[in-house]
């Protein structure tokens, strides 16, 4: 008899996120031999969803259990602590792997471009987002939650998970995974109320009409909205009727039934929607004072999209002591491959990776936001990630793959191992995860995270004894 | 009885591919699909089999009989998108 082909296509994935770990999932289904290798630049995988997905959504994150489940015990391996680009080039990866794929998501946010931008005080809502995680680069962050106001700018989701997360009590946080060092500060937060920006009015605000109801439902938080913010201009009118989407009918819908809610004494704090509204500048001598925002319109440009439009009038003052900026993720250009400047993605075809001159670069895949821009939800990179591993198994069957000419598993492994002394591999991952989860069975709560790089990795080497005593 | 999908889904398309009447919308490729937040299952085809629910890999689906008091919403949201949906549509498929 003979022996079954030791290996199959190996591959890389680089970037353990949900688009990463959906196309290791889909590769594994479609080329059952393939010999999968996903990197990660942070000792832990899965992306967003543990450093991204609000911790009072802990439904959402038992994802975390289906990726586990259709990867890596299904042989993929994990790579964790391994930086591409740092530890491992393109290059050296293309002399061991048949095909790359890059998975790495857009990991900066776009700016407004506006004054006072930079001043103390004023963040991108991403990195409160990365802080309240528990994401080991943000750790150190220090947010000044003492004023009474914050204004949030944006109107997706983002906005409305930073919108939730200065709002809820105490009590609420102290029963999610949020890191601790970010539910001490939350606790002590002085914040009473959080303004939430939208540029365009209530018919195009980006926010799931899911993420919406829950703002206007929040325990002891009072949402306001002016009745007159939310009475549609005549062209959004028509636009809503013509092209709105369901969503868009059950925002203005939810929105009308807010802004005729009567005052509640009893509120503990109080988000306020704003509609037709850009920040102008954000003013302070040392740090965030104030914002100034100016009133737009809604008029129709000539490719035929809704538009914000400024109104010639004073700009208003909004006294705050802390602004987070929520308008959008974008992809930072990765060492030795095509980047599209304009676009901010991978230049490609179906997941291919285009040279400048439009051929496909063989070998080299792009999946997720680093594909196909910073849109669309969870679920969004499976037909993503389906796409991208169509085009690879077509490559294969074409003999259209290159030849890597060290393909051995014990040379990758060798090369990393002068490299980066501290790879998390599999069970280093399930060590974090029941340390993590044992943690928190002791304090009823999903999971206690370890949020520094030192005890990630100690706790994945097994250097560490038994879970920290519980301190209340 | 019907089944009902709450605005944790995802939209990852496992339900979809489990269901035996093909009773949950959007599909892929349909004109609502890529704006649509969540999926919904029409309770005038759903069998109640419970296959959507064992595959639902966010647990966002419940039996009626069964769900929360916070996802209320859900059902009325459901009757309103099965209300705006054709039937020519939701045979199409």
């Amino acid at each position: 008899m003979t022996p079954r082909t030791r290996t199959g296509p190996r591959v890389a994935i680089v970037g353990a996120g949900p688009a990463g770990a959906f196309t290791a999932a889909c590769l594994l289904r479609a080329c059952g031999n393939a010999e999968i290798d996903l990197f990660e630049r942070l000792p832990t995988p899965w992306g967003l969803l543990r450093g991204g997905v609000a911790p009072d959504h802990q439904e959402i994150k038992r994802l975390e259990d289906t990726f586990d489940r259709q990867t890596l015990r299904r042989g993929c391996r994990f790579l964790g602590n391994v930086e591409v680009g740092v530890d491992i080039s393109h290059g050296e990866l293309m002399r061991h792997y048949s095909a790359v794929i890059y998975a790495t998501g857009a990991q900066t946010d776009k700016s407004l471009g506006i004054p006072g931008e930079d001043l103390a005080g004023s963040w991108a809502a991403t990195e409160f987002v990365a802080w309240y995680n528990g994401h080991p680069d943000y750790r150190d962050l220090e947010f000044d939650l003492s004023a009474k106001r914050a204004v949030v700018i944006g109107n997706g989701n983002v906005a409305a998970d930073v919108t939730r997360m200065l709002t809820l009590s105490a009590a609420e946080l102290e029963r999610t995974d949020i890191a601790d060092h970010a539910l001490d500060a939350l606790r002590a937060s002085s914040i009473e109320e959080v303004v939430v920006l939208g540029r365009r009015g209530p018919a195009q605000a980006a926010f799931t009409s899911a993420e919406l109801r829950e703002l206007g439902h929040l325990d002891g938080v009072q949402l306001r909205v002016d009745a007159d913010e939310v009475e549609l201009d005549p062209v959004s009118r028509q636009w809503l009727a013509d092209e709105g989407t369901f969503t868009a009918r059950t925002n203005v819908e939810l929105l009308r039934e807010f802004a005729a809610r009567p005052e509640r004494a009893d509120a503990r704090r109080r988000i306020v929607l704003r509609f037709l509204r850009s920040p102008l500048q954000i003013r302070g001598a040392e740090r965030v004072e104030a914002i100034d925002v100016r009133r737009n319109e809604i008029a129709r440009g000539h490719d035929g999209m809704l538009r914000a439009r400024a109104v010639e009038e004073d700009a208003e003052r909004i006294d705050c002591g802390l602004v987070l900026r929520s308008v959008g993720y974008r992809a930072v250009p990765l060492p030795d491959v095509p980047f599209d400047e304009r676009s901010y993605v991978l230049p490609n075809a179906r997941g291919r990776v285009l040279t400048p001159a439009g051929e496909a670069l063989p070998g080299v895949y792009a999946v997720g936001w680093i594909k196909r821009g910073p849109t669309g939800i969870l679920g969004t990179n499976k037909r993503d990630a389906e796409e991208t591993v169509t085009c690879f198994v077509e490559d294969l069957a074409a003999a259209a793959l290159p030849d890597p000419p060290d393909p051995g598993r014990e040379q990758v492994d060798a090369l990393l191992a002068e490299r980066q002394p501290n790879v998390v591999a599999v069970d280093g991952w399930r060590a974090i995860a029941r340390h993590e989860l044992e943690n928190g069975r002791r304090e009823r709560r999903p999971r206690v995270k370890l949020a520094s790089r030192e005890e990630l990795l100690d706790v994945a080497a097994q250097r560490t004894g038994a879970p920290a005593a519980v301190t209340w | 009885m019907t089944y009902v999908i709450v605005g944790s889904c995802i939209k990852d398309d496992s339900c979809i591919e489990v269901c035996p009447v093909d009773c949950i919308h959007p599909k892929p490729g349909a004109p609502d699909f890529e704006t649509a937040e969540q999926l919904y299952i029409d309770p005038a085809v759903c069998i109640d089999c419970d296959a959507c629910v064992e595959a639902c890999p966010v647990d966002a689906i419940y039996a009626q009989p069964e769900l929360p008091e916070k996802y209320g919403y859900a059902l009325d949201l459901n009757d309103r998108f099965f209300g705006e949906l054709s039937t020519a549509e939701r045979t199409a498929g």
